[in-house]
Parts: C-alpha cells; structure tokens; sequence
C-alpha cells in the first residue's frame, strides 16, 4: 500500500471507493503477533503467541477472559486491545445485572463491531488497531467470532491472525471440517499445533504459548503451562504438518515492529 | 401497610447473627420473609456468599437488599478482573461501607453482617447501620430478634471490654463446633419470642478449607 492523497484522515473517501486509514489499522494487527481460534459444537480454543518487547521484558498478555463464558484473543495494538476488553467486561456485567443471565456472544459482538464502526466515521477519532478473536459459549453453542477494526465481524470454524497467520490458516483450512466432532483435547492440541506453524521454524516452547479454553462445563480459563508443556513434548513431527511455505504476501518479515504493537 | 403516602420501605423482619473465631466464621440468619402480621414465605435466604471468604447477612427491606447484593457482586467482578484476585474480608467491609453511604440521602433499608477471614486466616466479624458505619467485632446480630441475642452473647463470649487500650483483639476462643451450638441456641430462643423470626435458621461456617453450610429448623409460629 503506497501513501496517497486519500489517506490523511478517515473520513475521506478515495475514488476507489476504500476508506484507506481503517485498511491501514488492518495493517496493524497484521503485524501482531499471531493469535488462532478453534471451534468444536461444544468447546472453543484460543491460542496465542506471546512476544516480548525484549528479554528484559515480561510476555504481553494477550488473552483476556471477559466472563465465565466468553473470552478474547487479540493481535496489534494491545493498549487498544485492553480498553476493549474492559469495555466487553462491562457490558457482560451489566447484562448479567438486569437479565441475571449470561450475555449471547452474538449481542457482545454487535456491541463490539459497533463501537468500532463510529471510530471509522468520526473525524476526531481513529480505527482501533486490534483484531480480537471472540470465543464464548451461550445456549446457541459454541462461538468463535473475528472482530476487526473495520467494524465487521465474522463467524468461523476456525481463524487466524496476526503475523505468518497464513501459514496456521493453510493448516487449519485442511482440518476445520472435522473439527465439530473433535474431543476437549483434539482441539487443544490442534491450537498448539496452529500457532507452531506460525512460528515457522523458531522453537515453540510453553512459555511463548497461552492457550485458553471455554466450554459447556468449563468456565473460560487459561491453561497451566505444564500442561501445555506436555502436549508439545508429546507431538511429534508429522509428514503433514510442515506447512505449505504460502508466499508471505502480507507483511515484510525484516521490517522492524513498531514498539507498541505486540 | 404504608404509614405515609410516599414510604416505599417495608421491613421484612427477620436476624442475623455472626460469630468470629481464630480461625473460622459463622454467620447464620433465619430464613423467613415477614410484612405485618403476615408470611411471605418461610424459606428465603438472607444469606449472601461475595468472595471465597467473605460473606454477607442482611436483615430489614429484602428489595434493598437484593439490589445491594447484586450491587456488590458486580463491583466484585471488576475487582477481580483490575486485581487478579478475590477481594479479602476487610477490603469488602470498607467497600460495602462505601456503597451504602453512597446512598446516604435515600438510604438501602438494610442491616448488615459481613463475616469471613482476614488475610491472616483469622475471623472476622463487621457490622453496619444502614447508611455504613461499620467496626470490626468479635460478634454480632442485626435485625428483629437482635435485642434478645446480642445480651446473650455479651454474657456467653468473653470479649475484652472496648475501653480497654490498645485495642484487643474481640475473637472468641470458642471452637467451631462450639460456636455453631451457642448460635443455634440464641436463635431458637430468639425464636420463641420474636415473631419475625422462626422456621429455619441458614448457619454458614468459613474456614481454611472452605465454606460450609448448615439449615436448621426452628419453631414455625
């Protein structure tokens, strides 16, 4: 994307039709570090890798449980991705407070695509940079959803995003068909498989790994690093896993990140 | 019935006594909904679990008292999602002190006993006023049937007097087994001559392994 006279500010229009400063914050969170969901009828996985800004530095968080029943996985700006996910606290919060019941994931993430939306029509304001991916559990089932700054939102099976994200899509592409009869940890695994492909070659320990879950029975948590720990010792390098090199169209791997993106 | 044409609180009677120990707490409230003369129904729970070792028994206005429950419960969340923990016992005393005199000029018509272990695993026993004095105890009651208990337990639990200084610490040497016995005696004697009080007492007992919860039945007129 080169720069042009369409791109100052986002309520310009180019004649192309495109709105160039919120397909410039989809670049944001493709330069993130990547983050990949599962979907099962009963269960959703998420997983994340968590970079640090250096090795002085802790790991970024980039899960955040929302309610027992829902939880997000975010890539680009965290700070952006922080104050969203107070505000999806909130809301559960306060629907839970007059409905003494648990709020949909489908209404969450209408709120959400909503708040992102008045931020691509307001000249004062900007995009926020971050992807969330969206899991919950409500008496629809299972959901995984994608929320991007644009302010459109997607269901999936599975999806992944963030940086080398298409490597853990070509992955999850061949196997998402059967993911709806997967058992808790078939998924779990396959998460850690999803973000070891995106990892493309650089070691894949548990303490670059968080995983987290939610399910029928399962409150939304993260996963002790032990066990994570021990799923990875127990895979083995299969003939099928080492992923399509796909051209990494996206992004320029040597390009230097800019600090607040994580 | 209403004694004026704008009084929107009712006093659904009822008690609640709570107890510290050195290292448990019981709380217990009998569990019948009065107004007037009359019953609403003789198995509702005041009785309201916050954090893992906190507790809460209200008495007076149980619509003030559900919305303060839920209240405090959502406050609760956002703690837990700022802090990454459970509020302790003294950490919820001072909040609920706040929420009620929040609404000092149109006050929850209730009377509360927070019970629960502080931080060192000891007891610890606060009770307020409605607009959210509160002061750390080694006992106490709240409610219709206060009047008859509180004598009983000044005489039964040998707390240091507050005009001591420093200040000693109230908590009972009394065991656990012990404390839940004397609480179910000052309620069924509570029960003989308070009318809002009767049918089952709910005793709530919180200690290092956890909580545990006891019903008990008393007299139903």
């Amino acid at each position: 994307m080169f720069r042009n006279q369409y791109d100052t500010d986002v309520t310009t229009w180019s004649p192309a039709g495109r709105l160039f400063q919120v397909e410039y914050a989809m670049e944001a969170v493709k330069q993130g570090a990547a983050a990949v969901g599962l979907r099962s009828t009963s269960h959703v996985v998420l997983a994340t890798v968590n970079k640090a800004a250096s090795d002085l530095s802790s790991h970024q968080r980039k899960v955040f449980k929302i309610d027992d029943h829902i939880g997000v996985a975010i890539a680009g700006l965290t700070a952006d991705g922080r104050v969203l996910s107070r505000y999806l606290r909130n809301e559960c919060i306060n629907h839970a407070f007059v409905y003494e019941s648990p709020l949909p994931v489908s209404r969450l993430v209408v709120r959400l695509a909503d708040k992102a939306q008045v931020c691509t029509q307001r000249s004062w304001k900007r995009p926020f940079g971050v992807g969330l991916l969206v899991a919950g559990l409500d008496e629809t089932g299972a959901h995984l959803y994608y929320n991007c700054p644009s302010g459109s939102y997607f269901e999936y099976q599975a999806f992944a995003i963030g940086s080398r994200s298409q490597a853990a899509k070509t992955f999850l592409e061949r196997r998402f068909e059967s993911f709806n009869t997967y058992s808790r940890d078939e998924l779990i695994k396959d998460a850690i498989f999803a973000i070891k492909e995106t990892l493309q070659g650089d070691k894949l320990t548990s303490s670059i790994c968080t995983v987290a879950i939610v399910g029928q029975d399962e409150a939304f948590h993260m996963i002790d690093q032990k066990v994570i720990e021990e799923i990875i010792n127990s895979m083995e390098i299969k003939e099928d896993a080492p992923a399509d090199q796909a051209p990494l169209q996206e992004e320029d791997k040597g390009s230097e990140e800019a600090p607040m993106d994580i | 019935m209403a004694l004026r044409g704008d009084w929107v609180y009712e006093n659904n009677g009822g008690t609640c006594v709570a107890i510290a120990g050195s290292d448990y707490c019981v709380i217990a409230a009998d569990t019948r909904l009065s107004v007037g003369y009359s019953i609403y129904t003789r198995d509702y729970s005041k009785i309201c679990k916050l954090a893992d070792k906190c507790v809460l028994a209200t008495s007076g206005f149980q619509g003030d008292m559900k919305a303060l429950q839920k209240n405090l419960a959502a406050r609760h969340l956002i703690y837990q999602h700022q802090h990454n923990k459970q509020m302790g016992c003294p950490v919820m005393a001072q909040h609920l002190s706040n929420t009620l005199y929040y609404k000092r000029f149109f006050p929850y018509y209730t009377f509360n006993i927070l019970g629960g272990l502080d931080s060192d695993g000891k007891g610890c026993v606060f009770t307020y006023d409605a607009v959210g004095s509160y002061e750390r105890v080694g006992y106490s009651a709240q409610g219709t049937g206060a009047g008859l208990i509180i004598p009983v337990l000044d005489n039964q639990l040998k707390s240091p007097s507050p005009l001591l200084l420093p200040a000693k610490d109230a908590v009972t040497p009394l065991s656990e087994v012990e404390a839940v016995d004397l609480l179910k005696d000052v309620f069924a004697s509570a029960t003989e001559r308070d009318i809002y009080t009767g049918d089952k007492v709910e005793i709530v007992v919180i200690n290092a392994s956890g909580i545990r919860q006891e019903l008990m039945e008393l007299r139903k007129d």
